[in-house]
């Protein structure tokens, strides 16, 4: 039990992967063997949530600011070392990988029919790296875990995917994958540069906080660094216009890889600026802080638009996706505390709704083998409990007050407010257009009288499916109506953030500070 | 205490809801009828009410200046830099709209249950009814302007539901999202003038802000702050009230909304939700009379408003679409008084609104059931023998609406017009236009009451049957009357009229000029308004003399006009230009469709496939290309004959052999 204690977070981070490695030993010939490894895995990932509710309780958010933290030497010649460790801003990530995991898993049980080992050996092997990504205490770690993801992703799409599955995954993987190439580039010098200034190779995020990079102008360091790192994020969030590999990814992966996809690893971008390229390189921050702005506005009302005119509902979601993104993007360039945390919650928001709404298409879908709005109609009738669920998911998607979505951009606007009002009257169009295109899409789905043959005799939810979302539905209600319970472990956290991440003269305080005082593992 | 009058409504949603959702939604399964779970959902706003009752007792015992009552349930948004509570606060004006909220809410409840009786679904119906008294109460005990907005749209979404509440119909679904997504709109004003007050003020917290403002029973800037920011404020929330409450230019969505059950017109769309800008209007008169120029708007746009809807719905035939166009003109009424800075005389019309509005559309709604689903006046006439209650309930409201003294018309209306004309804001022209839309009304209301009620049946016995399934609700809600013949409602429906009548007589006697309890009663919100020096006292009566003068104008010329259709029809052919571009409600929608809706979908269209995937995705995938063609290229060296490679060696060992020779010379 000690050792369970000092070593929580690895304990946490390898469970899936080691879980899964068992998985693969079960005989899947038969049906019965097929319910066994189904079972098995969906019991992996469960377990995997309890223990991060262990984790949960176990941080302290008045307590250090990393916490559960556990180091050990991996290359010392270079400064590499595997360092994890949890406060606020990856606690709530994290559970929201481990909560979206079972519900992932359970969403499959139909859908995938063929190679099921493999496949569910990939979930939980995906699992370990994005919580690994989410903790990495080392830049380096964090690439590694970073790039691990894209292999399992890899093969979701690839094998389980739609019809043009092969060319969506390659677009994924190489899109993703050269965006990052700049950030390993960018990793490594800063490595150096702690040799230059410090006498000795590092890539320890806390270590790295410490370094003073010029930063005056476009052609800085600071900039230019900040830049090699935007760029992976950009991509992962994805921002405008580097999101075209994402309606593709999307639209071919199966359910749960769309799920896992815009739930958790578009989180990976907005996280990356957090951690990251804004403490990091603040000054650099301040000189995009326009770019960026813009860029979140446009990404907002342009994703909205193109959504509205999208005849396949995976595709709208995509888009929608991209628009919902922008607002991270807006409140986190706001740099100030009340658009920083929407900008947060906005990711778990995204992550619920966005989760959700996945998963409800991929239940018709099963049903119908298509996606085309136009091959709907009246669903409301023949499948009345899958519409009040649709129904409560798209009001949390339009950011209805009273359920999670209005949290995050209500905050996110009232900041950008005080930064930049012409951001965020722009970005305020988004509560408009939200609301066209996706009242639109369920109209044309849900309303109207059932005018395909096809659908008259469609099922309703099975218990398996209510399962799956009603855990989701409590998520949308409890973030919208308690969302000071999620608060008060991040506020410390988002504050240390902003003050990183706000002007040169923190940073040189910080740098004075001994580096070791901010690490606390439980119990010392 | 305070948070049982939202909590009841919540809960009685949450047992009917349920109840349908997972018990009588599947296909097949059978439905509980509108006895039982309308009595649910009646008991849970009942409930409301009498809490409702209570408090405004509590409240009147107390002294004047400390009727407040304060309830903090949780921090809702608390973190560093920003904090935000779920507040609720009952003062004398936030106690009246609970009480009319409630109260109406109650009666319609109980009409529902005979009117939804045939109904497929009920418990759906009521369910939504309930969410909505919840939403609605939540708007008005909201301390701070974000709970405010949690009502707001809240409501919104019970609008959208309950319009499209036969889903079925494309139409009905298609008039529901457009209420919410005009709707929308508004909401976008109301959120950047909520930021905008952040920004100034630093709190959104009505109490706070009205402390910051008001200082010994005196508005007052604040050091640093502007008035054009605080004109910039007021007309951003402005914008919220043009969509809630259906002024020009975002009023578009309201009479599209009566393809909702005509309960929900009466509570939603008549009584209760279009009045929250008023509310809201109401709430912050400290902030608003800070600024002449936006109160120069509200009250020119409801002006406007009052007097454009009105010329529409002396055309339209659809009995639900004139009582639309009539509440939009009304609504316009009570922004024009807030615009003149007569904020209790709004909140007055208001409350009398909501009885005799109500009633007219309970009266629609009993004369529709009556009639089989017939909408359309000119297949109606003579049902005063069929429907005796409906006709004189029906009467009173007429009268109320016309302005006719005694009944509460009269008072609010009165009012209003007076201090158009007296107050400092106000102005000749500003009453003229409230003058000219009172005679107005009178002549089509007389004009709808006339078809309806008088005259001869322009129907014939048998009509039922056409109309038996003529629902237009489709599948799910197959209507299934016997076609009798044309009958007076049940009880559950009449009851709920007879109330109302007995309000809209009476409901005027509480604003008697003068000796008004409300002005009274809301002083402690609404500080009493002075009077101005500048208009004579007896101009008062001659001013009231002329505005009944107008009310009898127009319903003698409607009575003469309507007596015959023959003389209508003529006009209507004389000025038939005129005629159309009234009857086709000066084709707004068809403008709106034209400049916004088609070029932005347009803009979509051409966005996602000439620049998402034509421009962005072809650079993107041309850097694939470009590698892809790059290895090609190089690859075309790598032939793999060794006679090719020899002679690269060949002319390589040549080049470099010259050039060391000669090269370096």
């Amino acid at each position: 039990m000690a050792w369970l204690d000092s070593h929580l977070l690895t304990t946490t981070l390898f469970l899936p992967l080691v879980w899964a490695i068992f998985g693969l030993m079960i005989p899947t010939g038969t049906p019965g063997g097929r319910a066994t490894l189904r079972t098995w895995t969906l019991l992996g990932s469960i377990a995997t949530f309890a223990l991060s509710l262990l984790i949960y309780q176990r941080y302290d958010a008045a307590g250090a600011e990393f916490q559960l933290a556990e180091a050990i030497d991996w290359l010392p010649a270079l400064g590499i070392s595997y360092q994890v460790g949890m406060d606020g801003i990856s606690l709530w990530l994290f559970l929201l990988t481990t909560f979206l995991m079972p519900v992932a898993i359970l969403s499959s049980y139909q859908a995938i029919e063929h190679r099921e080992r493999e496949y569910y050996f990939l979930l939980l092997f995906l699992e370990t790296a994005m919580l690994g990504a989410f903790v990495a205490l080392d830049v380096f770690l964090f690439y590694v875990f970073w790039e691990l993801l894209l292999i399992p992703m890899y093969f979701l799409i690839g094998i389980w995917g739609g019809k043009d599955r092969i060319y969506a995954a390659m677009k994924f993987f190489l899109y993703t994958l050269v965006g990052s190439l700049l950030m390993l580039v960018a990793i490594f010098y800063l490595a150096y540069q702690h040799k230059v200034q410090f006498g000795s190779y590092s890539t320890t995020l806390i270590d790295l906080y410490r370094l003073r990079l010029p930063g005056e102008g476009y052609a800085s360091a600071q900039s230019l660094l900040f830049l090699a790192f935007a760029l992976a994020f950009a991509i992962k969030v994805p921002l405008f216009p580097l999101h075209t590999w994402l309606p593709d990814a999307h639209v071919q992966a199966p359910t749960a890889g769309s799920v896992i996809l815009a739930a958790v690893l578009l989180k990976m971008g907005g996280y990356g600026f957090m951690r990251f390229a804004f403490p990091l390189f603040p000054q650099a921050v301040l000189l995009y802080q326009v770019h960026f702005l813009a860029l979140g506005a446009i990404a907002i009302v342009y994703g909205a638009w193109v959504a509205m005119v999208q005849p396949d509902i995976k595709k709208l979601v995509a888009y929608s996706s991209v628009s919902h993104m922008g607002y991270v993007v807006i409140g986190l360039f706001s740099l100030n505390p009340v658009a920083a945390m929407g900008s947060y919650y906005q990711m778990l928001n995204h992550g619920i709704s966005t989760g959700a709404l996945f998963l409800l298409v991929g239940m018709i879908y099963e049903r119908r083998h298509t996606r085309e709005i136009s091959a709907f109609g009246g669903i409301t009738r023949v499948m009345p409990l899958f519409a009040v669920a649709f129904m409560i998911v798209t009001l949390s998607s339009i950011a209805l007050p009273g359920t999670n979505g209005f949290i995050g951009e209500f905050l996110i606007l009232l900041g950008t407010w005080q930064a930049s009002r012409a951001t965020a009257v722009v970005a305020a169009l988004g509560v408009i257009f939200g609301a066209v295109y996706m009242l639109w899409m369920f109209q044309r789905v849900m309303f109207g009288p059932v005018n395909h043959k096809e659908n008259e005799s469609l099922k309703d939810l099975s218990f398996r499916e209510l399962a799956v979302l009603i855990p989701m539905i409590v998520a949308i209600f409890a973030m919208g109506v308690f969302p000071n319970f999620f608060f008060s472990k991040l506020d410390p956290s988002i504050s240390r953030f902003l003050e990183r991440s706000t002007g040169a003269a923190l940073k040189v305080e910080a740098a004075s500070a001994p580096a070791t005082a901010v690490y606390a593992a439980k119990g010392e | 205490m305070i948070a049982l009058i939202p909590l009841f409504p919540l809960i009685g949603f949450l047992i009917n809801g349920s109840w349908y959702a997972f018990v009588q939604a599947a296909p097949g399964r059978r439905k509980a009828g509108s006895g039982i779970t309308g009595a649910i959902a009646t008991m849970a706003i009942l409930g409301s009410f009498v809490v409702s009752c209570l408090l405004f007792l509590q409240l009147q015992g107390l002294p004047p200046e400390s009727r407040v009552l304060e309830q903090t349930l949780f921090p809702w948004m608390t973190f560093a830099g920003f904090k935000l509570d779920m507040a609720f606060r009952l003062d004398s004006l936030s106690t009246l709209f609970t009480l009319v909220v409630s109260g109406v809410g109650t009666l319609i409840h109980i009409y529902s249950i005979g009117y939804m009786s045939h109904d497929a679904t009920p418990g759906k119906f009521f369910a939504y009814l309930n969410l909505f008294c919840f939403a609605m109460l939540m708007l008005v005990l909201g301390a701070s302007l974000p709970i405010l907005f949690l009502g707001w749209e809240g409501v919104g979404l019970c609008s959208y539901l309950l319009i499209g509440y036969w889903y079925s119909d494309p139409e009905k679904a298609s008039a529901g999202k457009k209420a919410f997504v005009v709707n929308r709109v508004g909401d976008f004003g109301f959120l950047l003038g909520m930021f905008l007050i952040f920004t100034a003020f630093g709190t959104l917290d009505f109490e706070a802000l009205r402390s910051a403002i008001v200082h010994g029973g005196h508005a007052a800037l604040p050091e640093g702050v502007a008035v054009t920011t605080v004109t910039a404020i007021c007309l951003l929330l402005f914008v919220g009230c043009m969509g809630k409450s259906a002024q020009i230019p975002l009023y578009v969505w309201l009479p599209d909304a009566m393809a909702g059950p005509t309960p929900v017109s009466a509570l939603i769309h008549a009584a209760t939700m279009v009045t929250s800008g008023i509310y809201m209007v109401a709430r912050l008169n400290f902030l608003y009379s800070l600024s002449p120029t936006a109160m120069a708007v509200v009250a020119a746009v409801g002006g406007v408003t009052a007097f454009f809807a009105a010329t529409i719905a002396i055309t339209q035939k659809d009995i639900k679409k004139v009582l639309a166009y009539s509440t939009v003109s009304q609504l316009g009424y009570m922004f024009l008084a807030c615009g003149v800075g007569a904020f209790t005389a709004g909140v007055f019309h208001v409350i009398t609104h909501a009885f005799f509005k109500a009633l007219l559309f309970l009266g629609a709604g009993s004369v529709i059931h009556g009639m089989h689903e017939e909408q359309d006046i000119m297949k109606m006439g003579g049902l005063r023998a069929k429907m005796p209650v409906t006709f004189a309930t029906f009467a009173l409201g007429w009268l109320a609406i016309c302005g006719i003294p005694p009944f509460s018309g009269f008072f609010s209306k009165d009012e209003i017009l007076w201090l158009a004309f007296s107050s400092e804001h106000g102005s000749v022209l500003l009453w003229g236009l409230g003058a000219l839309t009172a005679v107005m009304t009178a002549f089509y209301m007389t004009r709808l009451f006339t078809l309806t009620f008088l005259g001869k049946p322009r129907f014939s016995e048998a009509h039922g049957e056409k109309h038996g399934h003529g629902h237009g609700h489709g599948d799910d809600h197959s209507h299934g009357h016997a076609p009798a013949g044309v009958h007076e409602s049940p009880f559950s429906m009449t009851g709920p009229l007879q109330v109302l009548a007995l309000l809209s007589l009476i409901g005027g006697f509480m604003g008697i000029p003068h000796m008004s309890w409300l002005e009274h009663w809301l002083a402690p919100v609404i500080p009493a308004h002075q009077a101005t020096g500048h208009v004579a006292a007896e101009m008062e009566w001659v001013l009231m003399g002329v505005s009944v003068a107008g009310a009898a104008l127009g319903i003698f010329l409607a009575i003469r006009l309507y007596a015959d259709l023959e003389l209508p029809r003529q006009f209507a052919t004389k000025w038939a230009g005129l005629y159309r571009v009234l009857f086709n409600k000066w084709y707004v929608d068809e403008l709106y469709e034209r400049t916004l809706v088609r070029p932005i979908h347009a803009l979509s269209q051409g966005l996602w496939k000439n620049f998402d995937v034509a421009v962005i995705d072809r650079i993107v995938l041309s850097f694939g290309r470009a590698s892809q063609w790059s290895g090609q290229t190089v690859r075309t060296i790598q032939t793999g004959s060794i006679q090719f490679y020899a002679l690269v060696l060949l002319i390589g060992i040549v080049l470099s052999v010259g050039y060391l020779i000669y090269g370096l010379a």
